[in-house]
């Protein structure tokens, strides 16, 4: 048993204790790609068990924010930890105990193509537990299940689904080692409004019996209503964070734009 | 045993109920340790109600509820009246959650039958051999098609493309090819010298090089290293655009695929491949001259002049006319399968691969082919 011993889990019935230590804090981010400069001096906080939404145009890289935070992309400068530990300066094995407590959804899936979809949910399991076959089998059938995909996709290949159940089985893959955090990137793009609305309503169901934290890149004005917590924008590469109220009430031109737009609109009426 | 902290489960009798407290953490690294124990569970007499006490956990997670699940199920399988006491809401929620997703899922067992199994696999390839024979062989007549609508209106022709593909399969290849014909005419010279030698024959090395490279080796070995070459390529790029959808854009904006893509390659082919042949034939021979001056001591001269009594014009031109036919099957191979490829990026390796091993394999059949209509024709 060489992880999930570790302080400070998800698991249902926790006692909660200081609701307020951010699980992932990021102080001072720098990026620069060459001369352009993406974020200059980003704080961002997440606390246990909201759902944080994290908003901007194109290209005020919202998504290489994420990357900076699950250690793909190193930040030019700042400080980045997730559940404590720095993912910079941690050693490999720190590193990997933090990878099993986090999962993340990627655009389009990412699943592996030579693989089914319970295989693509066992891989994870199969790497970091030493549980029975047949465990790890009926565990990936449960997370299939949960994220509402039908039996018979179990053993189908990713080229087999659609956009949305590739998105419903990254998920599940995303959920395979039971994560405290679940990233999500742009969760809902490419998927129709009903589908968009249900996969919506499958994350906000997942984090309230899984007891998640969830960070979800999202261009999409329905899911902040529907399911964030609070939210953080991305403007003139700082970082703005508030509940949707607060920012509804912000006067800078980009954010009073993108709330109070016509799309805006539309989704405070819903 | 377990680690500090994770899951136990304690029984107790009250009466006659039996009493089961779930103790620690119940996650997913207990959970191997967690189910052993729990098979083994058993009550010691008929028990009139089993309480499954949860108050004592300090977490759960879906592997833990799953475990719960399962001794719950056995229990009432096995005739018990069970109830969970002492859950949070929150507990509550993912045991309901976790039966549900177990209902919805049942485990499905396909019955293993190895010769069935086997039978069905033979069928099923041998049916799409026929499939792909027949689909290939369609896909020869469109091309054809549109090799006439263009002839009729010769401005359609891509003259970019093709100049660029010829330079790719072409000229490009020169230095691989040319290194590889040397080596064989080298290698040729030097095993038949051996043999030759014993009989005082030497001189007839140069008849064997002259018939062998220029009937048969020169175009083969041009041909494979060409299928490896430029077959793969044309596979892989006509792949890649399929994937990105290119080729559906051609379509919508009214321009013929066949027409932008497989003409172009096959037309640079079919002019490459007999000159590159030619190429590989003087090549082959100067291999073979240097290595029969080496080992031999024939001179230049002397294997030029026996080159000239060995092989006749028509020794060379039966071997360049197979190039190109050669020619076409690989650019149509290539392209065929490049146009094969759907969606994934992992389709594109597999096709590239099988079109490689397709057209490597047909220009070898057509070769023997080749060899028996000419003993027919006594050329």
């Amino acid at each position: 048993m060489s992880l999930g011993n570790s302080e400070g889990g998800n698991l249902v019935g926790d006692p909660v204790g200081d609701n307020m230590t951010p699980v992932i804090q990021v102080r001072g981010l720098v990026t620069r790609f060459g001369r352009q400069t993406v974020h200059d001096g980003v704080d961002l906080d997440v606390r246990r068990g909201e759902v944080m939404g994290v908003v901007g145009g194109s290209g005020t890289g919202k998504s290489v924010l994420l990357k900076e935070i699950i250690g793909l992309l190193r930040p030019t400068a700042g400080r980045v930890e997730v559940l404590g530990t720095n993912m910079w300066t941690a050693d490999s094995a720190a590193r990997r105990t933090i990878q099993s407590r986090w999962g993340v959804l990627f655009q389009d899936g990412a699943l592996f193509s030579s693989m089914t979809v319970a295989e693509n949910v066992m891989v994870a399991l199969k790497e970091h537990t030493d549980l029975e076959d047949c465990l790890i089998q009926e565990l990936a059938r449960i997370k299939i299940s949960m994220v509402g995909l039908p039996p018979d996709s179990c053993s189908k290949y990713p080229s087999q689904l659609s956009g949305g159940m590739r998105k419903r089985a990254g998920l599940a893959r995303a959920l395979a080692l039971d994560p405290e955090i679940l990233f999500l990137d742009e969760p809902t793009a490419g998927l129709d409004p009903i589908g968009a609305a249900a996969f919506d309503e499958l994350i906000g169901t997942l984090q309230r019996s899984l007891g998640l934290t969830v960070v979800m890149v999202t261009h999409d004005l329905d899911s902040l209503y529907a399911i964030c917590d609070r939210i953080a924008v991305l403007v003139d590469r700082k970082m703005r964070v508030g509940t949707i109220d607060m920012l509804l009430a912000d006067t800078h031109p980009w954010i009073h734009d993108y709330f109070h737009g016509p799309r805006g609109r539309a989704a405070v009426k819903s | 045993m377990a680690a500090a902290g994770s899951g136990v489960i304690k029984t107790a009798w009250d009466g006659d109920h039996w009493l089961l407290a779930a103790l620690g953490r119940w996650d997913l690294a207990g959970a191997e340790h967690l189910d052993t124990a729990l098979t083994r569970l058993k009550p010691e007499r008929k028990p009139g109600q089993v309480l499954l006490d949860l108050s004592g956990l300090s977490g759960m997670d879906t592997a833990g509820a799953l475990v719960l699940d399962r001794l719950i199920e056995r229990l009432r399988a096995e005739g018990e009246t069970v109830a969970v006491v002492g859950a949070t809401p929150a507990q509550c929620t993912l045991l309901r959650d976790v039966r549900r997703a177990v209902v919805r899922h049942p485990e499905v067992t396909t019955p293993h039958r190895p010769f069935h199994d086997l039978l069905e696999r033979v069928g099923k390839g041998a049916f799409s051999l026929a499939q792909d024979a027949f689909q290939l062989l369609s896909f020869f007549g469109l091309v054809f098609i549109t090799i006439a609508r263009v002839a009729r209106n010769p401005r359609r022709f891509r003259w970019t493309a093709f100049f660029f593909h010829l330079e790719q399969v072409g000229l490009n290849a020169l230095p691989i090819i040319g290194l590889l014909t040397f080596l064989i005419g080298v290698v040729l010279a030097y095993q038949s010298a051996d043999q030759l030698r014993r009989f005082g024959a030497e001189i007839f090395v140069v008849n064997l090089l002259g018939i062998g490279i220029l009937r048969e080796l020169g175009v083969l070995i041009t041909s494979i290293i060409v299928a490896g070459r430029s077959g793969s390529a044309f596979t892989a790029q006509i792949g890649t655009m399929k994937v990105n959808q290119e080729v559906d854009a051609m379509q919508v904006l009214g321009l013929d695929p066949i027409e932008m893509l497989v003409l172009p390659r096959l037309a640079a082919l079919f002019v490459a491949l007999p000159l590159v042949s030619f190429y590989a034939d003087v090549v082959g021979l100067f291999g073979g001259a240097v290595m029969s001056y080496g080992t031999l001591d024939i001179t230049l001269g002397q294997f030029l002049r026996q080159l000239q009594v060995a092989v006749s014009p028509t020794t060379m031109l039966v071997g360049l006319i197979k190039a190109p036919v050669f020619a076409m099957v690989i650019s149509l191979v290539g392209c065929f399968e490049g146009l094969n490829v759907t969606g994934s990026a992992e389709s594109v390796g597999k096709l590239t691969t099988r079109s490689v091993v397709e057209s490597i394999f047909l220009v070898i059949v057509l070769d023997a082919l080749f060899s028996i209509l000419f003993s027919y024709l006594k050329i």
